[in-house]
């Protein structure tokens, strides 16, 4: 067996496994001794320098390759993912270098790059069984992740959670896809594609359609499937659930709208307004639906902003899914738009809340009092990245929720879908009044007449600018990002 | 050249970030002179415009193709008076709100950031343009209001916030479904103005597409019944953010309703003119009423303001050339005299006398202890009341004469709103300077202080300002009227042109 | 072009601000400024009196050019026989108003910058001819006396005030929409346009065709009608005129009384005549009863008055009744009557007569009164006095002059003009001139009583004291007196010059 090929392809995976294996050695060998600090910087400057290397490696090939019938799948579109991926582990690192909630700097560094290699993997493969290996691979590695902090019981009881509910979406996913073996007699999407096509909704298609969603529902924290969400944001280890709630999105909403609308190519049903036709569209539609309003109308009442984020995240995946819901080009691009200006946007609030939990000793919105005093620079970028949230414009948020409304409303050309536009419209209405009350403590409120000035370690305060930046730009000028995707 | 107003005071805004902290001094001196800047290029630019009927492109270029979005300001006539009166009511603003002295810098970024905004939204031709102008003002205003404002502030604040947060969305919604259709009929996606007002939108598509776009702006603009954010917003904001608020933010509102929802849905805005009519009268006429029983200076004032934008959402309904012509003129003209009641009420009386309670200021013989305030008072309460000699007369005039054809019965209705206004306008000319209650003893140990030279020129700015728009109105007609003839407003008129 | 009547207009209101400018301290600089600018207006308004061609009816002394022209505004001034006549009592009774008020101590730059204004307000309305820019010096009027009366009044000033303004407003916005709805159906806002189309009887089509309804033309009438029913007054829009008469400081009154109730007989004569004649006759019937009402009612109550500014008060609404009398009959065409027009002339003449004396003589009352409260300390009711002819014998002959010139004395000018309407208006309207008469008896009466209660009579120990009138006062009071004498012997003065302009209005009205 000719492995060159493979390896060919697979270089900016293979780049990030040696990172793996240089940030453990160094961290168990030159660094020994040092400071955590120290640890964590030229941890992190390694895992960069790793993760750096791939992505220009990633961007600047132009391959097209199909290894092994969908395991591996190289081309343009798939390589830029991989770089967005990779950006976002180099600031999810970033923002952790400040963290002091672990001693095993090497390990957690090395996790979060063996849940990036997973994610990686995941994006490149239009062969089941190679789905559900890298889910697999990106999944444990989270759930590690998310335990990482020794020192307090509510990561472990997160994790255990997050495993748990993991563990059984898994198994859902693994029985929906066993069931599509068999009715389509191969792993590979196309073909699955192919062979269902025509046959009408055989009852267990429905069965795979439903356990699909089910499977990758718990993934992104649809409603229903949502529960462990709100308790794993809050109780891992900030960086950790910024991990979640970014890289892991993008991947997982990437693969999700593949499955769907490449696999599932025939039975999409339809989700119009007084046209129902059962299908995959409908039910992703009840989901997004769900997913909208709870994920909104709980994050109101939220007084953790930590948790406040994990609902949000349940209402902005809901928003996601009607990218998926699109099934066409526009719809596709306008979701990977959507998901990464939202990836980046959330490390940066997880970063801002990471440096407040650690000066102030808790992540509750009063914890973020008269942060606009104590922290200008700090302040400004939360900011930018919570009106990001809440669409508002000229930020990335909103064009990238324009984008998406306006691709999944022009399906069809008959408004068909407008119903759930306006539900989704009117919940970020919903939604913009608990991002204020944050903002209102941050810039209306006073802090105690005695708190102290916030000091933003380095590397994060420039890891959050960076990400500030490109929210702001990316909002200005989307068209830089949209000519990739 | 006009879209200059809207970099300049941006830049304003950047420098003014990085003033350092306590300088208030400096702080005052930058926004000044950047609002000046800004109002002096305003008035360049609008009489360098040859052709107000026309619409001039300041600058087009293609920013997000995918979707047919382009950088794209323009002017036409109806735009360069709303900028001139955002210049007008930048400069006085900032000239009332001298004194500020908690966190100077900071109010003055987030008062320049608004008007940028509003700049923005008076020159963009560009739907998206116009939206995203549109909602980045809601924040700037609700830090102003939340964190420098007075009165239940931050509820009034929040209020106002999430108010124009909906009616922008319902706004967003119309707009998404407007650009698929429109989408289907060009063959190609596009957000320009000037493009979309050409579509032919299927009748069924505007019956609830312009109702839901309307409605949505008409929240900013007042409306009743959605005007509630009103009162309590300008109550609780503080002096120049009340001013901007009602003298310009409610015109946007307003102004997006003409640009917007009845220059793209001409059939729609037919099916629903009775409706708007009777809500705009209805705003005219509950304003007042509720004005007359106010104890609150400032309460008073803001019940006026919804009062007096009833009177343009009733010339916007009237459809004929006359009534909208009145309509863009009481824009301009409740922008300027709102402006200057409030600069009295907030400035010139709350400063100094700490309390806005009728009760209060009864017993304080305001009118010999700040005679400036006094006259200054009078001379708005007579503009705002619609004397003639000022600009409010020729814009109510018009507006009245408008919607006497289309609706006598409202007309009337409107005309007694008038009276109401002459009532609430004298009892508070009254009860607030001029009243007969015997002087308290305890007010008369402290003197007030006298009204600083800031005041008095933004003062006299805004009077005159009314007053030369009064005498000599053809100043903005000449601006305004062109317009409705020309090609945009065609549909909209054919049929009602008067 | 010339421009006379803009200057005229002008001097006024500029003394105004330079006298507001000149601020409390400087008293006597004040005053005198303003009793100079306002001797400017007057020696302005007999130039203009001189100058004027009393043998043609015609407008003269025009200025006219496009203001608003989108909109018909134009600013169009001129004057006839009437506009000429009503300038001169205001120049006439402006400066006396200033005189009378020489000793005001709170705020006396203010006070008589507001004098002024008004005084501006007043040519302006005299004299402008397009809707618009009339409208607008007739609401401008109203500021400066709001002031007047509220900070200068008496104790209840504040609702006196108040009511003056309101009502006057509500007649103001009645009279702006229908002359809207004028403009809509005709699109002119131009008094002589529209008082041509009037006549050929287009402007009644041309309403209704603009609106629809058969009676729109009697609709707008009556909101014009509202407008300057309020400020003449006529019953029953007059309930606000007897507080604002006594609580207003005496001088104030003056005007009020004087040259400000004639705004609203103006109104009448220059613009509901000639533009509404048919609306005017379809409900004469209903108009002369008013008129009637006015006239007797207003004396009966004047007659029940204790307060002395109040009786002259109700007296007012009833020389101005007779006013009102005369115009309707002067539009109603009368069958079986020869020479109709010579008796509408002569019905019109007195009403210009009478608008011109009671001015005078209604001033000059109030003047006196003014007078008599500064000696009484601010008393002024009827029962405070007694006998007084005996302590203060020319002040009782000169008021009583004034009070019998009230009266219609033949000899004084108060005569002539009630003579002429009566004259013109029992073959017009006989029974209305007859019930009016009523009207003579009762003031006859409680003139009479006044006379008796106040001068004759025992002396009333209090005022035992009472200086008469100062020589300065009786230099104030001469002119109105002589006045009385000139044009009660020698009405001509007047008709002369006003009759070109009362013969065209009559052929105006005769169709």
């Amino acid at each position: 067996m000719n492995y060159l090929p493979v390896l060919q392809l697979a270089a900016p995976e293979t780049i990030v496994t040696l990172t793996v294996l240089v940030v453990l050695g160094a961290d168990l060998t030159v660094l020994r001794g040092k400071s955590l600090a120290a640890r964590f910087n030229v941890g992190a400057l390694l895992s960069v320098l790793g993760c750096a290397s791939a992505a220009c490696l990633a961007f600047h090939r132009h391959v097209d390759a199909n290894l092994f019938n969908g395991i591996l799948v190289v081309n343009p579109a798939v390589d830029f993912i991989k770089v967005a991926i990779l950006a976002l582990t180099v600031f999810t690192i970033l923002i952790s270098t400040g963290g002091k909630f672990t001693d095993h700097v090497g390990e957690y560094l090395a996790i979060i790059l063996l849940a990036t290699i997973g994610l990686m993997f995941l994006v490149s493969a239009e062969d089941l069984l190679m789905i559900f290996i890298a889910l697999e691979l990106a999944s444990l590695s989270l759930y590690i992740l998310t335990a990482f902090n020794k020192h307090n019981a509510q990561s472990a009881e997160a994790a255990l959670k997050y495993f748990l509910f993991g563990g059984m979406s898994a198994a859902f996913l693994l029985f929906g896809f066993s069931l599509l073996y068999g009715l389509s007699g191969s792993t590979n999407l196309g073909e699955i594609a192919k062979a269902i096509a025509g046959k009408g909704l055989d009852p267990l298609l429905l069965v795979a359609i439903v356990t699909t969603v089910i499977g990758f529902g718990f993934k992104v924290a649809a409603v229903p499937f949502h529960l462990w969400a709100p308790d794993a944001y809050e109780g891992a280890p900030t960086p950790s659930a910024a991990f979640i709630g970014a890289g892991s999105k993008v991947a997982s909403f990437y693969i999700v709208a593949k499955i769907f609308t490449l696999g599932f190519a025939g039975a999409e049903g339809s989700a119009v307004w007084h046209g129902y036709v059962a299908g995959w569209t409908p039910t992703i539609a009840v989901v997004a639906a769900l997913s909208m309003v709870l994920g909104n109308l709980t994050a109101i009442v939220q007084s953790s902003v930590k948790r406040l984020l994990a609902y949000s995240a349940i209402a902005h995946a809901g928003y996601m899914l009607l990218g998926v819901l699109g099934n066409n080009p526009p719809s596709a691009s306008a979701l990977m738009f959507y998901v990464i200006t939202y990836a980046v946007t959330v490390i940066g609030a997880f970063g801002v809340v990471t440096v407040v939990e650690e000066a102030t000793g808790g992540d509750a919105i009063a914890n973020f009092k008269g942060l606009s005093r104590r922290a200008p620079g700090l302040a400004l970028c939360l900011m930018v990245f919570l009106l990001s949230l809440g669409g508002i414009p000229p930020l990335a948020g909103f064009i990238g929720k324009f984008f998406l409304f306006s691709a999944v409303v022009s399906v069809g050309g008959n408004l068909g879908l407008l119903w759930l536009v306006i539900l989704a419209i009117a919940m970020s209405a919903v939604s913009f009044y608990y991002y204020l009350r944050v903002l209102k403590a941050a810039y209306v409120e006073d802090a105690a007449a005695d708190a102290p000035a916030i000091k933003v370690p380095a590397l994060t305060l420039l890891a959050l600018a960076l990400l500030a930046a490109l929210v702001i730009l990316l909002g200005c000028a989307p068209g830089l990002l949209t000519r990739y995707l | 050249m006009l879209a200059w107003t809207i970099y300049i005071t941006f830049f304003g805004v950047l420098v003014l970030m990085l003033l350092p902290r306590d300088n208030a001094r400096a702080a005052r001196i930058v926004a000044l002179l950047t609002a000046i800047a800004g109002c002096v290029v305003a008035f360049v630019g609008a009489i360098q415009q040859a052709n107000p009927g026309d619409v001039t492109t300041i600058v087009k270029v293609p920013w997000i193709p995918s979707i047919g979005a382009n950088y794209y300001l323009a002017a036409d006539g109806i735009s360069l008076v709303l900028v001139v009166l955002t210049g007008l009511a930048a400069v006085s603003g900032i000239l009332f709100s001298w004194n500020i002295e908690k966190r100077t810098k900071e109010f003055f970024a987030f008062y320049l950031a608004l008007i940028g905004g509003v700049y923005g939204v008076f020159l963009s031709f560009d739907l998206l343009l116009l939206f995203v102008f549109y909602e980045l003002t809601i924040i700037p205003k609700y830090f102003l209001i939340a964190r420098w404002g007075s009165t239940r502030k931050e509820y009034g604040a929040m209020k106002l916030a999430l108010y124009s947060f909906v009616g922008s969305h319902l706004v967003l919604i119309g707009l998404i479904a407007a650009w698929v259709v429109a989408k289907g009929q060009l063959g190609h996606a596009s957000l320009d103005l000037i493009e979309l007002s050409k579509v032919a939108f299927p009748i069924a598509f505007q019956h609830w597409v312009f109702p839901l776009v309307f409605v949505g702006f008409a929240i900013l603009a007042g409306m009743w019944p959605f005007h509630t954010w009103a009162p309590t917003g300008h109550v609780a904001a503080p002096t120049a953010g009340s001013m901007l608020l009602a003298g310009v933010v409610m015109k946007l509102g307003a102004y997006g309703c003409l640009r917007v929802a009845m220059v793209m849905f001409p059939e729609g805005v037919r099916m629903w003119q009775g409706e708007i009519a009777c809500l705009a009268v209805a705003g005219i006429v509950y304003g007042a009423g509720v004005a007359l029983v106010q104890r609150d200076f400032k309460f008073v004032i803001g019940y006026s303001s919804v009062s007096h934008m009833g009177f343009v959402l009733l010339g916007l309904a009237t459809l004929n050339t006359i009534g909208l012509d009145g309509a863009v003129l009481q824009m301009f003209s409740h922008g300027i005299i709102a402006g200057l009641l409030f600069g009295v009420v907030g400035r010139m009386v709350y400063d100094r006398t700490h309390t806005r309670d009728f009760n209060d200021l009864e017993t304080m013989q305001l009118g010999k202890l700040i005679p400036f305030a006094g006259v200054t008072f009078v001379i708005a309460g007579i503009a705002s009341m619609g004397l003639p000699g000022f600009s409010g007369f020729v814009a109510e005039f018009q507006v009245l004469m408008g919607a006497w054809t289309v609706f006598p019965k409202l007309t009337i209705l409107a005309g007694v709103g008038i009276i109401v206004g002459v009532a609430y306008t004298l009892r508070a000319v009254q009860k607030g300077f001029y009243s007969d209650a015997p002087p308290d003893a305890a007010h008369h140990d402290h003197p007030l202080e006298p009204i600083s030279i800031p005041e008095r020129f933004g003062a006299v700015m805004l009077i005159a300002a009314s007053l030369v728009i009064g005498f000599f109105p053809s100043l903005l007609m000449n601006w305004i009227e062109p317009c409705f003839k020309s090609p945009l407003f065609e549909r909209l008129l054919k049929g009602g042109a008067l | 072009m010339n421009h006379w009547l803009t200057i005229l207009t002008l001097v006024p209101f500029i003394g105004g601000i330079v006298v507001a400018g000149l601020g409390a301290e400087r008293k006597h600089l004040v005053r005198g400024l303003a009793l100079a600018t306002s001797l400017v207006g007057l020696g302005g308004a007999i130039c203009l009196w001189l100058h004027f061609n009393a043998k043609s009816g015609d407008l003269q002394f025009v200025e006219k050019f496009d203001w608003v022209p989108t909109l018909g505004i134009q600013y169009f001034l001129g004057v006839d026989g009437l506009g000429a006549l009503m300038v001169l009592l205001t120049a006439i009774v402006t400066p006396l108003a200033i005189l009378a008020s020489w000793n005001v101590e709170d705020r006396p730059h203010v006070f008589h910058a507001l004098v002024l204004w008004l005084q501006a307000g007043l040519f302006g309305t005299f004299t402008a001819l397009n809707f618009f820019h009339w409208f607008l010096f007739w609401e401008l009027g109203l500021i400066p006396a709001f002031f007047l009366i509220k900070l200068w009044g008496g104790p209840k000033r504040g609702p006196a005030a108040t009511q003056f303004f309101i009502y006057t407003m509500v007649g103001s916005v009645a009279l702006l929409l229908s002359f809207l709805a004028i403009r809509l159906a005709t699109g002119s806002f131009d008094f002589i346009e529209l008082a041509g189309m009037a006549k050929s009887g287009v402007l009644t089509t041309k309403l209704q065709a603009a609106f629809g309804w058969k009676n729109i033309g009697l609709i707008i009438f009556f909101g014009a009608f509202l407008g300057f029913a309020v400020k003449v007054p006529v019953i029953p829009f007059h309930t606000w005129l007897s507080a604002a008469y006594s609580e207003a400081p005496s001088s104030v009154t003056m005007l009020l009384t004087g040259v400000m109730s004639k705004m609203g007989v103006y109104g009448f004569l220059r613009i509901l005549l000639p533009i509404f004649p048919d609306q005017i006759r379809q409900v004469l019937t209903p108009l002369l009863w008013l008129a009637v009402a006015t006239i007797v009612l207003s004396a009966c109550a004047a007659f029940a008055q204790r307060d002395l500014k109040r009786i002259i008060a109700y007296s007012s609404i009833n020389h101005l009744g007779y006013c009102l009398l005369a115009l309707f009959a002067a539009t109603a065409v009368a069958t079986g009557v020869n020479n109709s027009d010579l008796q509408k002339a002569a019905a019109l003449d007195g009403a210009l007569l009478q608008m011109f004396n009671h001015g005078l003589t209604a001033s000059a009352l109030f003047l006196f009164v003014a007078l008599l409260e500064r000696r009484s300390g601010g008393l002024r009711g009827l029962d405070d006095f007694g006998g007084l002819r005996k302590i203060i014998p020319v002040f009782t002959g000169l008021m009583g002059i004034a009070i019998f010139s009230s009266l219609g004395l033949p000899g004084l000018n108060g005569f002539v003009g009630e003579f002429l309407i009566f004259k013109g208006v029992f073959p017009l309207a006989p029974w209305a001139a007859a019930i009016s008469t009523i009207g003579l008896l009762v003031t006859a009466i409680f003139l009479l009583t006044l006379i008796q209660r106040v001068f004759c009579g025992p002396l009333n120990e209090r005022w035992a004291k009472m200086p008469d009138l100062t020589t300065s006062e009786r230099f104030l009071v001469l002119p109105s007196i002589a006045l009385m004498f000139v044009l009660g012997i020698w009405p001509q003065f007047i008709l002369g010059a006003v009759d070109a302009t009362v013969v065209k209005l009559v052929q105006q009205l005769n169709f």
